[in-house]
């Protein structure tokens, strides 16, 4: 009874507990997309699996793919071609397990939210409708903040924080997501070396605990070698595995 | 202390007074959202729009009250309708609307006998307020109320990250319509009070004060509710004794309000 309220409650799709553990954390075959009806492809073709608990990189520059494929992973871009596997769901089914780490231009950095109650709303989604955070919710939220260095910080408002306290803010949400496959867009963009190796040592602890990990980045020359893999993409094409 | 206590000894000023306080608190409540999501030019909009209505329902011999209240919900869908696709952008899609419908509520007025029927819809008359309006501003009251609790998670996660409330399957579109129908049924429980033209000052003022002062969705709400609810007192006690209109009293008081907090933020931020 208790779960079948809680599936009502829960948010636009969500796999209300089906889920394939034998599937690969991403299957992708000659997938295309683009952003409106019109418009050239973002992507063309592309063809990719990632087995779980693996990091992935995606590499390449601005404009040749890598936001458009996380976005069709996150469920925000419904594909024109070709088919999409997340965890044995189609994209955008199993919302619970995919976080999805967005650039930071994509929120109002001026609203009137402080650090702690910002990584809260990671945990909306295995709360659902009417549902509000209670003590275990919270404990996660501090746990994450005090694991990405931003306690002291807990209370100030977003929009007052550097460039790499607001992405280690994001990662944190994404910690509290708590979700088995997490995509990340470019966590590294104007981030200084402190928050980098924080966040690296974030990822690294998420790869241990069997998450897997995909992120798109252009700054791959100083870790290649964390990688188990790094897919390169060229003009919304796959060039290199 | 007579001076404030001596108007509310007549009925019609304690009816007053509570219509007044309601209609605060629902436009303070539902403007904080209006405000941060940065729709003012929306909630003006939704104020001048239901010209229509009220004229259709005076034509028609039903309540003004659901006149109204169908024009805003109209004007809000039809703005939702419009740019929800993007070919359209927002502010385009209000402009159209709001020009359209209130070029509609002049020709429906020219069509009744005179236009002084409509003087109380255009600028309030907040001393007619009658037991029966105060039950509907009222349950308007406790729909808001409720609705904003419930969901306000949502909405704050939609106004602040609409992209992650995708992720997560929370639809922002559905939650900036919730916010439309929220506001269409605020600026109506106001139009008596303050009158049509000057309802965007109850939904954007007290509100834009108080994001001045406070950090957070819950304390700009309460802040808001505050200075709506003091704005109305003040202005219906002046309006009363020196016998000018209460709805511009009580806009000029919220006025005011909002020049204080923003003095305040100038001399502490020194910017």
């Amino acid at each position: 009874m208790k779960a079948k309220r809680s599936h009502l409650l829960a948010y636009h799709g969500t796999c209300i507990g089906h889920h394939h553990p034998e599937a690969a954390a991403v299957r992708i075959e000659q997938l295309s997309a683009r952003y409106a009806a019109g418009n050239p492809l973002a992507l063309e073709a592309v063809s990719l699996s990632i087995a779980r608990g693996k990091r992935v990189a995606l590499v390449g520059d601005n404009g040749s793919g890598k936001s458009t494929l996380l976005k069709c992973l996150a469920g925000l871009l419904t594909p024109c071609d070709g088919s999409a596997e997340v965890l044995g769901h189609r994209p955008g089914v199993c919302r619970h397990e995919v976080a999805y780490l967005p650039q930071r231009s994509s929120l109002d950095w001026d609203f009137p939210i402080a650090v702690s109650p910002f990584v809260l709303t990671g945990s909306y989604v295995r709360l659902g409708w009417l549902r509000r955070p209670g003590k275990a919710q919270r404990g996660r939220v501090t746990g994450a903040i005090e694991q990405l260095g931003l306690k002291p910080f807990a209370r100030r408002l977003i929009g007052q924080l550097s460039g790499g306290q607001q992405q280690r803010m994001l990662l944190a949400r994404t910690l509290v997501h708590d979700a088995e496959l997490v995509l990340l867009d470019e966590p590294f963009n104007a981030v200084d070396d402190a928050s980098r190796d924080i966040i690296w040592e974030v990822l690294e602890d998420l790869c241990e605990r069997g998450r897997t990990v995909l992120m798109a980045t252009h700054d791959i020359a100083r870790y290649h070698e964390r990688f188990d893999r790094v897919v390169t993409l060229e003009n919304g094409r796959i060039t290199k595995h | 202390m007579d001076w404030l206590t001596e108007p509310l000894r007549f009925t019609f000023m304690q009816n007053a007074l509570a219509a007044v306080l309601l209609a605060g608190l629902n436009c303070a409540l539902v403007g904080t959202y209006v405000v941060l999501r940065r729709m003012a030019f929306m909630g003006g909009a939704l104020g001048h729009t239901i010209l229509p209505g009220v004229a259709f329902a005076f034509l028609k011999g039903f309540s003004l009250f659901w006149g109204a209240l169908g024009a805003s919900l109209i004007t809000a869908l039809s703005v939702a309708a419009l740019s929800s696709q993007r070919r359209v952008r927002e502010d385009t899609a209000i402009g159209v609307v709001l020009a359209g419908m209130f070029a509609l509520g002049i020709l429906l007025m020219s069509l009744a006998s005179s236009n002084r029927d409509f003087s109380a819809i255009v600028f309030g008359s907040v001393l007619g307020v009658t037991m029966a309006d105060l039950v509907l501003i009222g349950i308007v009251t406790v729909i808001i109320t409720i609705t904003l609790i419930l969901y306000h998670k949502e909405l704050e996660l939609t106004s602040l990250d609409p992209e992650y409330a995708r992720v997560i399957g929370v639809r922002p579109g559905r939650m900036r319509l919730l916010v439309l129908i929220l506001s269409a049924l605020a600026v109506v429980s106001a139009v008596q009070v303050v009158g049509a033209l000057l309802t965007i000052a109850l939904l954007i003022t007290p509100a834009a004060c108080a994001t001045l002062l406070m950090q957070s969705v819950h304390r700009i709400m309460l802040v808001a509710s505050l200075v709506a609810v003091l704005s109305g007192f003040a202005g219906l006690i002046l309006s009363y004794h020196y016998d000018i209109s209460s709805g511009a009293c009580i806009v000029l008081c919220a006025t005011a309000c909002f020049l204080v907090a923003w003095s305040y933020r100038l001399i502490r931020t020194g910017v």
